[in-house]
């Protein structure tokens, strides 16, 4: 083969993608070098780097927890529902407005906060769980055998209604989400330091996380989850409900989101019509980033993006200079994913998917 | 069969992308001609003149026109708003009334509303308010100011809010011959020929720079502390104020130990603050708006580092809903803000009762004022320059308004005695500080003293 041969050969998009992995490559080698051993920047002790580690694997937390319910649905409909940030956003909206701010003017959440902290989870619950149903009853159900291109669109619609509709309901204020006073301050373990509320937030995000998996992987709704994602055809003839199980994803989806959503107000003590919007985007792509439909992948997606989001803008773009270095968290966390799927296209963990379900 | 429906696919978006440009090109005919029209009365006879605003006004009102037009005739250079008998003398706002800085927006709608309830009649035509909103964004101002531009009656607009929102509204009017008043906006960019003044931009409240060295006065001389950061959001007022402040304090002697950004919608703000903490601030100044700075305010507290840092924001968030949505964590808080403290009795025992009685409730945010001062200048400049026919025909030049508008000198409003810098700067700047105490906002300081 002559070199021109050779050089008329050269796909010029793979070349392009060479060139593209190699300059995010050196940026962040030369942003960790150059942040922790020329002291470009402010300088951190390791506490401070403790508590950007912690703080992003709470906010990771949260966003794995909304990011199950993006992968579950993906897994069994093959299908984006971008309202999911919207069954989030109702949850924290109904449970604040109408038993937070209720309980916490009376005294109750500092006599008795257990039994509040369950009262405002089963209300944030069944909140999402109700909307998320109603969603797929109405918008959805009605065109599952409508091309792909329809569910998304009506995706879109519905995470606008849901919007707007709790605006009217409660006004588009910011309000506060009261939190019990023994949540406050800080706590020792391990010989870390952390925020009551950010510890509770990984506990119950891994607890429920591992209970979510168990469920799915043990019980008998949850194969017959795991038998429609596999091919719904096939488990209709088994005698599976399909119409059943794809409710029953959608409600643990969003059970998932209300617990995400209590959790949520604990952290940032505030809620807001439009807090689903920016949450729902993370997590679905943190729902990428593992690989979307599989429930270990989204867990995973979601810890790492949180923690890129947080560790990556003091570590990467302060040692490379930038300026508002925390403004371009979004850029440090998304191309981190087109890297990821460079590398990677079926996520960190995702499994190659079959023609029909890519 | 796959095949075909993506055509189809295919063949729809063709066609929604022309009827998109379609679209496009019929409402962008009507400036065109505009343009075209105001370019002609530029170059061409008076003669041609006339015969260029007879054409504006709606046919059914041709016949008074041209009796009117015996005695009257608009030689303006940027065109006239022609007021028939009996039509209203309109103005617009455009001003953050959806959202949750709305209290912003409503409070100033309201001391226009209560300066045109004062003076309902104008040359003996009623004054009609346009409200728009600007949406607190450069989207909302872009599409409130081509809303108010459709409109050839509106002789001025009060607005907008947001500094963000004016960048955009500011260079549509301006283009559009049109005058603003901001009640609200604060960037000194604004004003700035350098950065994004245009020709017929004016505004009542204070320039930012001098909001900034009146914090970092405050801060630096009152409290005597000398360490200080900010933060900011992107936007023009937020950046403008926090610059304005870090440059002022580092000026007065103190250190600057941060001056950091964060995006307005963001969530996890502590990794942030764990940044700044490390440089141990003493004093921390973020003027951005809801939902951002009751987030900031509500982590600060638990960040290691900033337990005792004292926290400042601005007259964006100057309202209650900002207490509201940081129960105990805003307490001990400094906020700036346009000085209310006015010298004059008409605030005190006229206004606010008016306020009170028309709409309910104690003013919600700082600009009320503000808003009514530009009200009536805008209202004065028309007063001053149109041409009455003997039918009570107004015809108004645009020009002549923003000459009239600029040339206000020594005017006696309530937020003090305003005069109209060559750049648009009106206000007499008078800042206050106060301090949240008890759920309640408590003045501090004033730099008037």
């Amino acid at each position: 083969m002559t070199l021109s041969q050779r050089l008329r050969d050269i796909d010029w998009i793979d070349v392009w993608l060479w060139v593209f992995r190699v300059v995010i490559i050196l940026g962040v080698v030369i942003g960790i070098t150059r942040k922790l051993f020329f002291g470009a920047g402010t300088t951190y002790d390791s506490s401070d780097w403790i508590d950007f580690f912690i703080s992003g694997l709470s906010q990771g937390g949260l966003y794995a927890l909304i990011a199950l319910g993006y992968t579950m649905v993906y897994g069994v409909l093959f299908m984006i529902n971008f309202a999911h940030g919207e069954f989030f956003m109702s949850g924290a909206m109904a449970s604040t407005y109408l038993i937070a701010s209720t309980l916490a003017a009376s005294g109750f959440i500092n006599e008795q906060p257990i039994l509040y902290l369950v009262l405002v989870t089963v209300a944030a619950v069944l909140t999402s769980m109700g909307v998320s149903l109603l969603t797929e009853r109405i918008a959805y159900r009605p065109l599952r055998r409508a091309p792909r291109l329809v569910p998304l669109i009506t995706a879109i619609g519905a995470s606008f209604f849901w919007q707007y509709i709790f605006r009217g309901l409660f006004g588009s204020a910011v309000k506060a989400f009261p939190v019990p006073t023994i949540l406050e301050g800080r706590v020792n373990v391990f010989g870390l330091d952390f925020l009551k509320v950010r510890l509770i937030v990984i506990i119950v995000s891994i607890l429920a996380l591992i209970g979510l998996y168990l469920f799915v992987q043990k019980t008998k709704t949850g194969k017959s989850i795991r038998a429609v994602a596999e091919d719904k055809d096939v488990a209709a003839l088994m005698g599976i409900d399909v119409d059943r199980a794809i409710a029953t994803t959608f409600a643990i989806g969003a059970m998932m989101a209300g617990i995400a959503a209590v959790l949520w107000g604990l952290v940032f003590k505030q809620v807001i019509f439009s807090m689903g919007f920016v949450p729902g985007i993370k997590a679905f792509t943190a729902a990428v980033l593992g690989g979307i439909g599989s429930i270990p992948g989204a867990a995973l997606g979601g810890f790492f993006l949180g923690v890129i989001e947080a560790v990556g803008p003091p570590l990467i773009l302060e040692g490379l200079g930038a300026p508002g270095a925390h403004q371009l968290k979004d850029v440090t966390a998304f191309l981190l994913l087109v890297l990821v799927l460079i590398f990677r296209p079926q996520g960190i963990i995702g499994e190659r998917l079959a023609e029909k379900k890519a | 069969m796959k095949r075909l429906s993506l055509l189809a696919l295919l063949a729809l978006i063709l066609s929604l992308a022309l009827v998109a440009c379609g679209g496009g090109a019929t409402t962008e005919t009507p400036v065109e001609e505009a343009v075209a029209t105001e370019a002609s009365t530029e170059e061409e006879a008076p003669a041609e003149e006339e015969a260029a605003t007879e054409e504006a006004p709606a046919e059914e009102e041709a016949p008074a026109e041209e009796e009117a037009a015996g005695s009257m005739e608009c030689t303006d250079a940027m065109g006239c708003v022609t007021v028939a008998p009996g039509d209203p003398i309109v103005i617009a706002s455009a001003l953050v009334i959806s959202g949750p800085n709305i209290e912003l927006g409503t409070d100033s709608q309201r001391g226009i509303e209560i300066a045109i309830s004062m003076r309902p009649e104008v040359l003996g035509h009623p004054v009609e308010l346009q409200a728009e909103d600007d949406g607190c964004s450069a989207e909302g101002g872009q599409a409130a100011g081509t809303k108010i531009v459709a409109n050839p009656q509106v002789v001025g607009i009060i607005g907008t809010s947001c500094s963000g929102a004016g960048v955009p509204l500011s260079a549509i009017m301006s283009d559009a011959g049109y005058l603003m008043i901001s009640p609200s906006n604060t960037s000194p960019a604004l004003t700035d020929p350098e950065q994004a003044w245009k020709p017929g931009y004016f505004r009542t409240a204070h320039n930012d720079l001098i909001q900034g060295a009146a914090m970092a006065t405050f801060a630096f001389e009152e409290l005597g502390l000398t360490k200080a950061a900010a933060i900011h959001d992107g936007d023009p007022y937020t950046e403008g104020l926090a610059s304005a402040f870090y440059d002022a304090f580092i000026a007065l002697g103190g250190e600057g130990v941060g001056f950091e950004a964060e995006a307005a919608d963001a969530t996890n703000v502590e990794p942030l603050l764990t940044s700044i903490a490390a440089a141990e601030p003493e004093f921390l100044f973020y003027p951005v708006f809801q939902p951002l700075a009751p987030l900031l305010t509500n982590t600060a507290k638990t960040v290691t580092g900033l337990e005792n840092t004292v926290l400042a924001a601005a007259d964006g968030v100057f309202s209650p809903s900002f207490i509201e949505a940081t129960p105990g964590t805003s307490e001990g808080m400094y906020l700036s803000g346009p000085d209310l403290s006015f010298d004059n009795a008409f605030y005190s025992e006229e206004f606010v009762p008016m306020y009170q009685e028309m709409f309910g409730s104690e003013p919600t945010n700082v600009y009320h004022a503000h808003a009514f001062d530009a009200t009536n200048i805008l209202l004065n400049a028309v007063e001053s320059v149109a041409q009455q026919g003997e039918d009570g025909t107004l015809i108004i030049g645009r020009q002549a308004l923003r000459d009239a508008v600029a040339a206000t000198s020594g005017y006696e409003g309530v937020t003090g005695t305003l005069t109209c810098s060559e750049f648009g700067d009106c206000a007499d700047a008078r800042i206050a500080v106060s301090k949240v105490e008890n759920g309640e906002f408590v003045p501090q300081w004033s730099n008037a003293e």
